[in-house]
């Protein structure tokens, strides 16, 4: 008798989860649906696409209109993937992602607050915690797509120059294809933590980008930091993963790269952490245009 | 005979205030709503708006406790299922066309793609916009923006729909044809709250009015008895003269001035009517007639005397 009821209770439980699951699902591929459209054909994707650009041109013209610079990456290319890294360290990861994270980010909230649009949203029967899942993975959809073609497209013309033959052999047993899915999988992370960040400070902050160029500041310092501080940056955790170590100069503070089974869990962790802290704060938010 | 709700059928505030910061939205509202059209009448700034959004949980009270059909405004999964807000923020989602701003969050409330769709033509097609749908809402008259929103919130068929100044700044074809949706939806069982500065503007539809002034409720209850109540309330005047004693003893003979004091300084006199359109024109008469110079006709209770404008829309005059 007991366990029949528990049972019954049971499968009730079961079901209004999986009705709540199941609502969830179709209410966060709702948002989707708005935020990539919104995210890939609205005014303010411009600016993204520009920005993706900027090291794909970059890479083209070293490989293709400077001739010279093409036979440098066919005769010397150690020296070319050392290039490579720099660049891919400074201009994609510090630069392109980082300013394209922010204003995919910051602009999944604050955005609707100055378009004064986010009403809408509480205004259905929406869990708001559901909400921020929805926005963060379209933004992450959005900025996983952008900017994982701007870093496919610099190495394509990183190895374009070297010619279809050298490039089958690096590929196929020169450890090609671990570089390029290091350099992708470097690029996600960067958008995973970066974007968690700009969400945060998007819905925290009035204006957004005094916070935001701290976080660019304390990113850009991150190589002259003692050793514990170093660990508290984003980059760290994504220089740990470059297939080449990054030479960051004469005035580094040398820290030993942190493995993979540290650094990928603890971005994640960070990541969950920050999304939980804007869950909270979406909760108490008040929708008051006028004092914005 | 009057007929008991259970709480479930109502719209309870209890003791709710909202102050922002230090300014006050609202204090110690105590109210009850019952089903049918609810009009929430007050000057701008009055404490409607915020009424509606505390209603709906987009802000939050400082203190008190507010439930809708028995639910919390914290409960957004439950709420919006049988509640639509129809705000008066005129701004909508960038680059949308009517039906995709309609669809798109009928989407969001997780009904299917069929039955969106359906849902968002029916809801469409009740405020008359099937053939704009597809324009970009960017290139909306004003009306158009207003019934697009109205679709919007009605589209997912609630049982009570709470709509801020749905006829504000409207011309009267559109407004007409407003007012004509609402108390369809009225017929149709919904409960409606309409908020409105005039209250000539909602009366005639109104099953009851609650006049809210400078954050608190100044009456409640039956149109006719709500009139009535601002009618006889008395507003206070002062008057500037040069023979205060001699205009109080004519004033006072008039049956509506319910009471006349003279002024500290001898200057003038402080007036109380319970028909201030008849008090300014026996000034106006006075002014001209008696060999009282009368400097200045000012409404003391500039509240008062605000909300009578506002809500009865009299014609009475300020200064002489």
């Amino acid at each position: 008798m007991i366990f029949a009821k528990i049972k019954t209770s049971l499968i009730g439980l079961t079901s209004v989860d999986r009705a709540s699951l199941s609502l969830w699902r179709c209410q966060i591929l709702a948002i989707l649906r708005i935020e990539l459209s919104k995210n890939f054909w609205g005014r303010r994707a411009m600016l993204l696409y520009l920005l993706a650009l900027v090291p794909v041109v970059i890479l083209f013209l070293l490989a293709i209109v400077d001739p010279d610079g093409a036979s440098d990456i066919s005769r010397d290319w150690n020296s070319s993937q050392q290039a490579f890294v720099n660049i891919f360290d400074a201009l994609i990861l510090r630069s392109v992602v980082f300013f394209g994270s922010t204003w995919i980010f910051m602009n999944l909230f604050r955005g609707e607050v100055v378009d004064r649009s986010l009403h809408y949203y509480f205004l259905a029967p929406l869990r708001r915690e559901v909400l921020v899942a929805a926005k963060y993975i379209a933004g992450m959809v959005a900025a996983a797509v952008l900017f994982s073609f701007s870093t496919l497209g610099s190495i394509f013309f990183l190895y374009y120059a070297r010619g279809y033959p050298a490039n089958i052999d690096f590929l196929l047993d020169g450890g090609g294809w671990q570089q390029i899915l290091a350099y992708e999988a470097i690029t996600l992370l960067a958008c995973l933590g970066y974007g968690a960040i700009f969400m945060f400070i998007g819905l925290f902050f009035r204006n957004p980008i005094i916070p935001g160029l701290v976080v660019y500041g304390w990113e850009w310092i991150n190589f002259l930091l003692p050793p514990l501080l170093k660990k508290i940056s984003i980059i760290h955790y994504l220089e740990s993963h470059l297939p080449i170590p990054v030479d960051e100069g004469p005035f580094a503070t040398i820290v030993a790269p942190t493995a993979v089974w540290i650094s990928v869990p603890s971005l994640l962790i960070f990541t969950g952490l920050v999304l939980t802290l804007t869950a909270i704060r979406i909760r108490r938010m008040e929708i008051r245009y006028g004092m914005e | 005979m009057r007929v008991e709700y259970r709480p479930e059928e109502l719209i309870v505030f209890e003791d709710v205030s909202k102050f922002y910061g230090e300014i006050l939205g609202v204090n110690r509202i105590n109210l009850t709503i019952e089903p049918g059209i609810t009009s929430l009448v007050g000057p701008n700034g009055s404490g409607k708006t915020t009424l509606m959004n505390l209603m709906t949980g987009l802000i939050q009270p400082t203190r008190g406790e507010i439930r809708l059909l028995g639910i919390a405004p914290t409960d957004p999964e439950q709420l919006f299922r049988r509640v639509g807000y129809c705000g008066q923020f005129d701004s909508f989602p960038r680059g949308v066309t009517g039906y995709q701003f309609v669809n798109s969050f009928l989407r969001v409330h997780g009904y299917e793609k069929r039955q969106a769709e359906e849902k968002a033509w029916q809801a469409i097609e009740r405020v008359d916009l099937v053939e704009a749908a597809s324009r970009k809402v960017a290139g909306y008259s004003k009306g158009m923006r207003q019934r697009i929103r109205l679709a919007q919130s009605i589209a997912h068929e609630p049982q009570v729909m709470i709509l801020d100044e749905p006829l504000n700044g409207l011309d009267p074809m559109a407004r007409a044809e407003t007012i004509r949706i609402f108390r369809e939806l009225a017929r149709e069982g919904m409960h409606l709250i309409i908020s409105s500065h005039i209250l000539h503007e909602v009366d005639t539809m109104s099953d009851r009015v609650v006049l809210i002034n400078n954050g608190y409720i100044l009456a409640e209850g039956g149109v006719t008895g709500v009139r009535e109540e601002i009618e006889d309330h008395p507003m206070q005047v002062m008057i500037r003269c040069n023979l205060p004693r001699e205009l109080a003893a004519r004033v006072f003979a008039a049956p509506h001035v319910v009471e006349a004091q003279l002024h500290p300084d001898r200057q003038g006199l402080f007036v109380k009517t319970t028909d201030p359109d008849e008090f300014f024109l026996m000034m106006n008469r006075l002014a001209i007639e008696s060999s009282v110079v009368i400097e200045s006709v000012t409404p003391v209770d500039d509240d008062l005397a605000a909300v009578y404008h506002y809500l009865i829309g009299s014609s009475g005059g300020g200064e002489v």
